[in-house]
């Protein structure tokens, strides 16, 4: 995982509430065994016509949908299908935030394992940004996770909420899994006091 | 620190209670790494942790603890003609080559045991009261039923507990949802959890586990309580649960995976410790009164836009807030329905009985009551499909498949299927489906598909008549 850095960039704005991964990756796009190529079909069906060529009016076909870094979405954003492939999608495409009220709960824990950060506004204040960048799709925000804040377009910032572990692992750029390892010991001594009821080899099948 | 006196004086939930007991480590700085008792693992999510695995050179910590099965590719169709979708094939696989190399064992497309994840654990005896339960997967909650703590990961996660058998997590908030009294004819889970949903909304539950409590609850089948804690992640929650007792013992006992002899009543004696103590509190409740329910059926793009069965189509310019209003609008409009009249009437093109909401056996049961004796609508193609071979083996020794196939449906192999679309098994663009699934995000059953979610009753009815249709007609 790459170090998240402090960026400045556009808002790509989608205002519609509950977006869920089946809009973000259809479900059709999941039988590959990589994450290659996850990108190219973010938000396939709102994004091109039934004959393959994309929807002039969609965002990610307009100039302020390639020029941001950042997407501007709805309250309750990554709703569903638990897919890692939807956070993946995002990323390649070129996102490494997203802006909303609220995430759902497993789209949020996927995002963050990928580098891509999650912030949550309140409502007044993610209203003032489809606002301003409805009137001006070149306004700009700053993103600064270490201080957890969010520069905005008229200068004045906002604090952010993030779990402090998953933004030490993103500011440094390290996964959860090396943690997990690292504590081999505690998990042995748990197992060694637990009596267990199921075994799935004991059946032969 | 769970040993000392006053902590465990103080009366818990269930779902505090499970989550103390698996408690690995807690350090300052970090999430809670708790330990995982079953996990699941299926074609679709769990390549890329495979992956991950060969290239730190790690094995899987406890393949004896892990159970693998095929579904959500797998095509419906007769299982000895060949995979026609190679890249589902291919992904089939790489599958069985996944589970081969790292020693854990599965249900293959062969299997007589196959079937959907959510529906083979329960089946099997693998899913017991008391545990943790993970899949790469939303719809985990189901094995909420039996008072397990089960919830969908990502592909990250699926690794981390390939790997470790552990995941880091934060505690999440308490909520009850109290069902007391009695169902009226005609109206069942499917329809009590589609009513929680439309009442709190899809993003009501987020960050908390839901206790599904109450008379009508305890009332319940294990396979009803399955579909109610299966839509859970539909209320925003990554998971819901029952607090076993006997009916969930009656379930479980003698079912392959699950303990026999001295160890079943030892476990039955830990699991009988498990329910919410007196006096428990939760974050958060919101009371449902069973008897006042309807058949629900869902209109819109999400699962929280449900009604009952005879009311209207809410109009979206009685709404003040402009997303809000926006949002159903777009909703209407991709559903191409007019609002401020109901449902009924509305023709439809396919009805859909799976998934691992509602394609066990009491539901091929309720479908089949309907169809008895009754043909369906010439304009309508009907797809039953068991939610697994074992399902599958017990509708055909009851003859539900002949009943199915006499009303003129199709009678399937066990899968995901239309419920997610990814088999082949899909809606045409602008097609309507009355489906017994879980989800009716645009596109989520073929793109351009439209569906209304609603019971296996209401669907079986909507099928024979060929427009929406409230059962209560027809009992």
């Amino acid at each position: 995982m790459e170090k998240f850095t402090t960026f400045t960039s556009r808002l790509a704005p989608l205002g519609i509430d509950n977006i869920d991964t089946d809009q973000i990756i259809p479900a059709r796009f999941l039988k590959t065994t990589s994450k290659a190529g996850l990108g190219d079909n973010l938000f396939f069906d709102w994004r091109y016509l039934p004959d393959g060529t994309p929807k002039p009016d969609f965002l990610l076909n307009r100039p302020e949908g390639h020029a941001a870094q950042i997407l501007l979405a709805g309250d309750n954003f990554g709703c569903g299908s638990s897919r890692e492939h939807a956070p993946w999608a995002l990323v390649q495409y070129g996102f490494r935030a997203v802006i909303s009220t609220s995430f759902a709960d497993i789209f949020r824990g996927n995002s963050l394992k990928n580098s891509l950060l999650p912030i949550a506004v309140a409502p007044d204040v993610h209203k003032a940004l489809f606002t301003s960048v409805v009137a001006d799709p070149a306004v700009t925000v700053t993103v600064n996770l270490a201080e957890q804040k969010l520069v905005l377009p008229d200068g004045s910032a906002v604090s952010f909420p993030i779990d402090e572990f998953a933004k030490t692992c993103m500011l440094q750029g390290v996964d959860e899994l090396g943690y997990i390892l690292q504590s081999a010991e505690y998990i042995s001594a748990y197992e060694s006091t637990r009596q267990l009821t199921v075994d799935t080899l004991s059946v032969a099948i | 620190m769970q040993q000392n006196g006053s902590l465990k004086r103080k009366p818990r939930t269930i779902i505090e209670k499970v989550w103390d007991n698996h408690v690995v480590a807690e350090r300052p700085g970090a999430p809670t790494l708790i330990y995982i008792d079953l996990h699941l693992v299926h074609e679709v999510t769990s390549p890329q942790a495979f992956s991950g695995l060969r290239e730190r050179g790690l094995t899987v910590r406890r393949p004896d603890l892990t159970f693998g099965t095929t579904d959500h590719s797998i095509p419906t169709y007769d299982r000895s003609l060949p995979i026609l979708d190679k890249v589902a094939e291919a992904q089939i696989v790489q599958f069985e080559k996944n589970c081969r190399e790292f020693g854990i064992p599965f249900f293959g497309p062969q299997s007589k045991n196959q079937g959907i994840v959510h529906i083979i654990g329960p089946e099997q005896g693998l899913t017991q009261p008391g545990m943790t339960v993970v899949c790469g997967d939303s719809h985990t909650a189901t094995h909420g039923a039996f008072g397990a703590l089960a919830f969908g990961i990502g592909t990250s996660q699926v690794e981390h507990v390939l790997a470790t058998q552990c995941l880091l997590q934060s505690r999440s908030k308490t909520f009850e949802v109290r069902v007391e009294g009695t169902l009226k004819p005609g109206v069942g889970a499917k329809d009590i959890v589609l009513n929680l949903i439309s009442r709190i909304g899809i993003g009501g539950g987020t960050g908390c586990v839901f206790e599904y409590s109450g008379s009508a609850i305890r009332s319940l089948s294990m396979e009803e309580r399955m579909t109610i804690c299966n839509m859970s992640i539909e209320g925003g929650a990554r998971a819901g649960l029952v607090a076993p007792d006997d009916t969930t013992f009656q379930y479980l006992a003698n079912r392959p995976y699950a303990p026999k002899g001295a160890d079943w009543d030892r476990a039955v004696k830990s699991w009988r410790q498990l329910p919410t103590d007196e006096g428990a509190t939760f974050d958060k409740r919101i009371d449902i009164d069973a008897s006042s329910l309807e058949p629900m059926i869902t209109f819109g793009t999400n699962p929280g836009m449900g009604i009952p069965i005879t009311a209207a189509v809410p109009d979206p310019a009685a709404i003040n807030d402009p997303v809000e209003r926006d949002t159903l609008g777009k909703a209407l409009r991709y559903m191409d329905l007019s609002s401020g009249k109901p449902l009924l009437g509305h023709p439809v093109n396919v009805v859909f009985i799976g998934s691992c909401t509602n394609s066990r056996i009491s539901d091929l049961r309720a479908a089949a009551a309907i169809f008895k004796g009754r043909k369906v609508s010439p304009n309508v193609k009907v797809m039953v499909v068991p939610g697994s071979q074992q399902v599958k083996e017990q509708a055909q020794a009851e003859g539900l498949d002949q009943v199915f196939k006499e009303a003129g449906a199709d009678w399937r192999e066990a899968g995901c299927s239309m419920c997610i679309a990814m088999n082949g098994d899909q809606l045409q663009p602008g097609e309507y489906s009355v489906s017994t699934s879980n989800r009716n995000f645009e596109g989520r059953q073929g793109k351009g598909g439209r569906t209304f979610l609603a019971s296996p009753l209401t669907a079986a009815a909507s099928a024979i008549t060929g427009v929406v249709t409230d059962v209560r007609t027809m009992l």
